[in-house]
């Protein structure tokens, strides 16, 4: 789905009016941040067609303002916080000898689930849901196996969403502004 | 001579003491031993008279006698031919000796004729052999043995002849003497075998060892030998352990000896054999009362006279009872075994299909929560999207569009709701409700949708509780269901649910679903099941009665001419019987064509009858003064009758009966029906109803107008005269109708003057109408700190700040402590989950306490608990309900009807979008 779908209309907040204006304020810049715009939005459209992120994304692109400009990022950082802490509570649970908690497994999928949805992680929360269904049958090896894919996911989608923030960085740097 | 012999064969001998009777004057001592023996010989019993014919006459008698006969006979033989032979040899030799004699005879004679001389000396040899030789013999001989001598002398010398003689003397002394011994040895042996007289006792012996032998084998043997005639009478029996006299066995047949079971059996086998002529063998189980219960492997074989007719049957039989018994234990223990072995593996085949089916259903489930909750979203969107300018053409895509995703939804639900129940996910909550709500509820919901020109009424009897317990929401839904397609195929004419008392169809059956847990109230008086019948009658087309078998089945419609003129998912009748089943009812239908049908569900209920009507009335006494809203709840509570008279609706609302959102405004009809019946709306609805952009301020004054003129009406109205007056019940009801019908249709058109009226049965948008509307307060109840995060951060760009609890509990201490405009609960928390503090915050509503919040562990902090009894006001709507909305994860534990259950109000699905947000900010904060 193309980016610019998701543009707030014009009512909710003018960031489309001031990209516009640090756009026509900078013409020499115009060259660098037009190619680093295209490659942010190749990039972001790349992760979307490759399904690490959903719409949901976009909307938190969409809360990002002047007042909270570092919003999507500090979500995302949150969220990988957030992750760690439950692959590491679930990585204890799964590997415990006698009888595996279920059901606290099942709560922290529960949360990964709801967060990784939140923030548009959509390979993870999709994960997820398979995840859910191992722990409902009590399948210890199903559980785990999720459990690694999940992990793998995190640091995939957590490389590209740096990625993706470093691009960003670079238009600021670059005097540009970010995209809706 | 056999027949003499015979009887020392058998155990009469023994028996006959004789040869005891010598020993036992000797000593006392040995009695003992005597006494056995004469016990075991007393074990056989014999008739001697048939068993001297049985042995003359039988074959093997016979065989046995002559076997003897001739062991004797050859032993005889044999020494008489040792005796033959050597008469033979005595007697060769003899004649050897006598042609000796005639040799020597020859040559005397030869002598003698050749020179005969007189001798004299001859008397001289004479005189030498004195007596002892026997007297005759000697004289022959001397007669002979003079000629010879007279020879020899006569041809040789007198000396030579002499010698001669003298050898031969000796020799014939020799011989003689030989003879005489053989002749003794014979006279002894003849001696002998006259002492021996006859083979009488050698044959005795012989059978006397057989015997003891016999008896020594068989000592301990638990075995019966017998032996039976012609027509089965016993005629001889060897049995170790007698039970039974001689007597009493001898002459008779089994039958006539003993009684019970297996005694028939055992002669038929036995006349079997007889008959047959073949020895046999069989296991007979006697039951009798002389022995018990014992087992015997007989052998029976025939016995052949020598002419080879049968003429009885010698019979043996052993005690295998034992033996039986381990080998049908063992067989026994075998067959369980077998059957364990087949039943585990029928049980694994089960397991295995079953666990197959429940996953397929798990999948089916998870998979139609997958495609609902986008399909949703499409839906919802299309809805907003019709609220925008739209040209007709693009209205009516819409409207296609959106009953479309009706259709789809709806199917969805049913798939979802029937899977549930046959993968058996579905649980049934036992919560207290008040039918009549119900069945008004059902019936305002249906009315507000209806498009109809059609009658609806409900008719409830006294004797109905007031409060039951049962899945209420279960319940609605079949109500509910029945309701939509009595309206769908009914055109003109009437739609209505009765509701009464019936005995309990079937006992036990109540029983059956008493696991529900019911500990929910004060009182523990024993609670009684009660069974409501709940026909929902319609004026409808009817339905043939070849259509009747299938129409609780599956995708199962009256007809394909019905499914296309009436659509449907086929499905609604299945769920609806599949639900009554599991709650231990019944559901039926009656119908008649073009007359119309009814369909009937029996249920069962639980009642506490003690407590409830008591302890609320209580409360509604002491409430009433300063609430509306108990005197009217008491209304209701008793209220037999509703009727929603039709309204000519024509096609303005063609877009808005989809199901999905029928649930959404159930909420919006709950509210209204706390408050009172509105005297004078009517006008003033009916006028302003058909315009859809009607001023929302027009609306709310019109509703404060009337609702102040019935605010009187509803202090006057008693409870107790309820009854009698049922017109003016009647037409409260049908007031009520209309109202709900005019809200609820347009909030489906998102007309704000919807959320106005929702909210003006509350004194509050009185109060509000004249002011500048403050800022809502919103409490957002989310454990999720990253959705906490979206969602602030969402409201905020929607321009509402929020404020954060994390769980159930939080929830309720936050709504204890302040008034909100709107909760945003999510339903799965932990400490405690959206719906239980949604369930406690709703009896706050109900009960104006906190009772449910104490028993959920949750303390009132004290200096709110003042402010709340002090009274209400400091926030004055502290008894109105809070919209609540419930986030939800698309999970099977979280279902929108859930939701609607436990008191929410409406439900956004997560992820929590913009979109869905800001719709629900619309639709609740005006």
């Amino acid at each position: 789905m193309p980016l610019h779908h998701y543009r707030p209309p014009p009512n909710h907040g003018g960031i489309t009016s001031t990209q516009q204006q640090q756009v026509t304020h900078q013409p020499p810049a115009m060259d660098v941040l037009s190619q680093s715009r295209r490659q942010l939005a190749d990039y972001t459209n790349s992760l979307h067609r490759d399904g690490f992120l959903d719409d949901q994304f976009s909307q938190l692109q969409q809360l990002q303002d002047e007042s909270s400009p570092d919003f999507v990022m500090e979500v995302v950082s949150l969220f990988f916080e957030d992750c760690q802490k439950l692959v590491t509570n679930m990585a204890r649970a799964l590997s415990e000898l006698q009888a595996v908690d279920f059901k606290q497994v099942d709560s922290s999928v529960h949360q990964l689930k709801g967060s990784s949805s939140s923030v548009g992680a959509a390979r993870i929360k999709n994960l997820c849901v398979a995840f859910k269904t191992c722990c409902d049958s009590q399948n210890r090896d199903g559980c785990m196996r999720c459990l690694q894919e999940v992990n793998r996911e995190c640091v995939l989608l957590k490389n590209k969403l740096q990625t993706l923030f470093r691009l960003e960085q670079q238009i600021i740097s670059a005097g540009g502004s970010i995209p809706m | 001579m056999e027949i003499e012999v015979l009887p020392s064969m058998w155990p009469e001998d023994i028996d006959s003491e004789k040869p005891y009777n010598v020993e036992r004057p000797a000593g006392d001592g040995e009695q003992d031993m005597l006494e056995e023996v004469t016990i075991r010989a007393a074990a056989s019993a014999v008739d001697f008279h048939h068993l001297k014919a049985l042995t003359s006459y039988t074959d093997r008698g016979s065989h046995q006698m002559s076997h003897l006969m001739r062991h004797w006979e050859h032993q005889q033989a044999n020494a008489v031919r040792l005796l033959r032979e050597e008469l033979d040899i005595l007697s060769r030799q003899r004649e050897e000796v006598e042609l000796k004699k005639l040799e020597i005879l020859e040559h005397f004679q030869f002598e003698e004729d050749n020179c005969k001389r007189p001798i004299s000396i001859l008397d001289k040899h004479v005189e030498l052999y004195g007596d002892g030789v026997p007297r005759k013999k000697f004289v022959d001989f001397v007669v002979r043995s003079d000629r010879r001598v007279e020879l020899a002398a006569e041809s040789d010398t007198v000396a030579y002849w002499k010698a001669r003689a003298a050898n031969l003397e000796k020799l014939l002394e020799a011989s003689v003497h030989r003879e005489q011994i053989l002749v003794e040895k014979l006279e002894e042996n003849m001696k002998e075998l006259e002492g021996q007289g006859s083979p009488v006792e050698e044959l005795s012996q012989i059978l006397k060892r057989a015997d003891n032998f016999l008896h020594f084998v068989l000592q301990n043997a638990p075995v019966v030998i017998g032996h039976q005639d012609k027509e089965l009478k016993y005629r001889f029996i060897y049995n170790q352990y007698p039970s039974l006299n001689e007597q009493d066995i001898l002459g008779k047949t089994d039958v006539e000896i003993f009684k019970g079971a297996g005694v028939r059996e055992s002669q038929d086998f036995k006349k079997e054999v007889l008959e047959k002529g073949v020895p046999a063998k069989r296991e007979i189980a006697f039951e009798t009362e002389l022995f018990g219960l014992k087992t015997f492997l007989i052998y029976v074989e025939p016995v052949f006279s020598k002419t080879g007719e049968t003429i009885g049957v010698n019979y043996m039989g052993m005690d295998v009872t034992d033996q039986v018994r381990k080998r049908e234990k063992m067989a026994k223990i075998r067959e369980e075994i077998a059957v364990q072995k087949a039943k585990e593996t029928e049980l694994n085949k089960t397991i295995h299909i079953t666990e197959e089916t429940m996953r397929a259903k798990q999948m089916l489930a998870t998979m139609s929560h997958e495609i609902r909750s986008p399909l949703s979203g499409v839906v919802s969107m299309a809805e907003i999207l019709s609220n925008t300018k739209l040209d007709r053409e693009q209205r009516n895509l819409l409207n296609v569009m959106i009953s479309s995703g009706d259709l789809v939804l709806q199917l969805i639900n049913d798939i979802l709701d029937l899977s549930k129940v046959e993968s058996g996910v579905m649980k049934l909550e036992a919560t207290k409700f008040r039918p009549r709500e119900v069945v008004k509820h059902v019936l305002q919901t249906a009315a507000a949708s209806l498009q109809k020109v059609l009658t609806l009424e409900g008719r409830i009897a006294d004797d109905v509780p007031i409060e039951v317990t049962g899945d209420v929401l279960r319940i609605r839904q079949i109500l509910t269901n029945l309701i939509s397609n009595a309206i769908k195929f009914t055109h003109d004419g009437k739609v209505g649910i009765d509701l009464y008392i019936v005995s309990d169809p079937g006992c036990g059956r109540a029983e059956d679903r008493g696991g529900e847990e019911e500990e929910e109230e004060e009182c523990h008086v024993q609670e009684t099941t009660v069974w409501l019948r709940c026909d929902v009658y319609d004026t409808g087309i009817g339905i043939p009665e070849n259509a009747l078998p299938n129409l609780f089945k599956k995708y199962m419609q009256a007809s394909t001419d019905h499914a296309r003129k009436y659509g449907g998912t086929g499905l609604g009748l299945a769920i609806c019987k599949q639900l009554v089943e599991l709650m231990g009812g019944q559901l039926t239908v009656t119908s008649r064509v073009n007359h119309g049908s009814t369909f009937t569900f029996v249920l069962p209920y639980k009642v506490s009858p003690a407590c409830d009507s008591s302890s609320d009335d209580q409360d509604e006494l002491s409430d009433m003064t300063d609430h509306n809203n108990a005197s009217v709840s008491d209304q209701d509570e008793t209220a037999g009758f509703f009727q929603f008279q039709p309204r000519l609706l024509g096609s303005l609302f063609s877009s808005s009966n989809g199901p999905i959102r029928i649930p959404k405004l159930v909420p919006n009809t709950f509210g209204n029906t706390n408050s009172p019946p509105l005297n004078g709306f009517l006008e003033d609805g009916n006028s302003s109803f058909p315009s859809s952009d009607i001023g929302s301020k027009e609306t709310t004054t019109s509703v404060e107008d009337a609702y102040s003129t019935v605010e009187s009406i509803g202090t006057t109205s008693e409870p107790g005269t309820l009854f009698g007056s049922v017109s003016k019940e009647c037409q409260n009801g049908e007031l009520r109708s209309t109202e709900s019908i005019r809200r609820t249709n347009s909030a489906e058109n998102h007309d704000r003057s919807s959320q106005q009226c929702s909210s003006s049965g509350n004194n509050t948008s009185h109060a509000e109408a004249d002011k500048v509307k403050p800022k809502p307060r919103i409490l957002l109840v989310e454990d999720n700190k990253i959705n906490v995060m979206v969602t602030q951060s969402m409201m905020k760009q929607l321009g509402h700040s929020i404020e954060v609890v994390n769980n159930g509990i939080e929830a309720v201490k936050a709504i204890q402590r302040r008034y909100y405009d709107l909760v945003l609960m999510d339903v799965h928390m932990p400490v405690m989950d959206g719906l239980q503090a949604t369930r406690i915050i709703r009896s706050f509503e109900d009960t104006g306490n906190w009772d449910e919040a104490a028993k959920a562990g949750i303390e009132l902090p004290a200096a709110s608990s003042e402010s709340l009894t002090n009274g209400h006001s400091s926030h004055p709507n502290s008894r109105d309900r809070i919209p609540i909305i419930a986030m939800t994860a698309n999970a099977l534990s979280e279902s929108a009807e859930e939701c609607y259950a436990n008191g929410m109000d409406s439900f956004v699905s997560k992820p929590v979008t913009f979109q869905k947000l800001k719709a629900c900010m619309d639709e609740y904060l005006p």
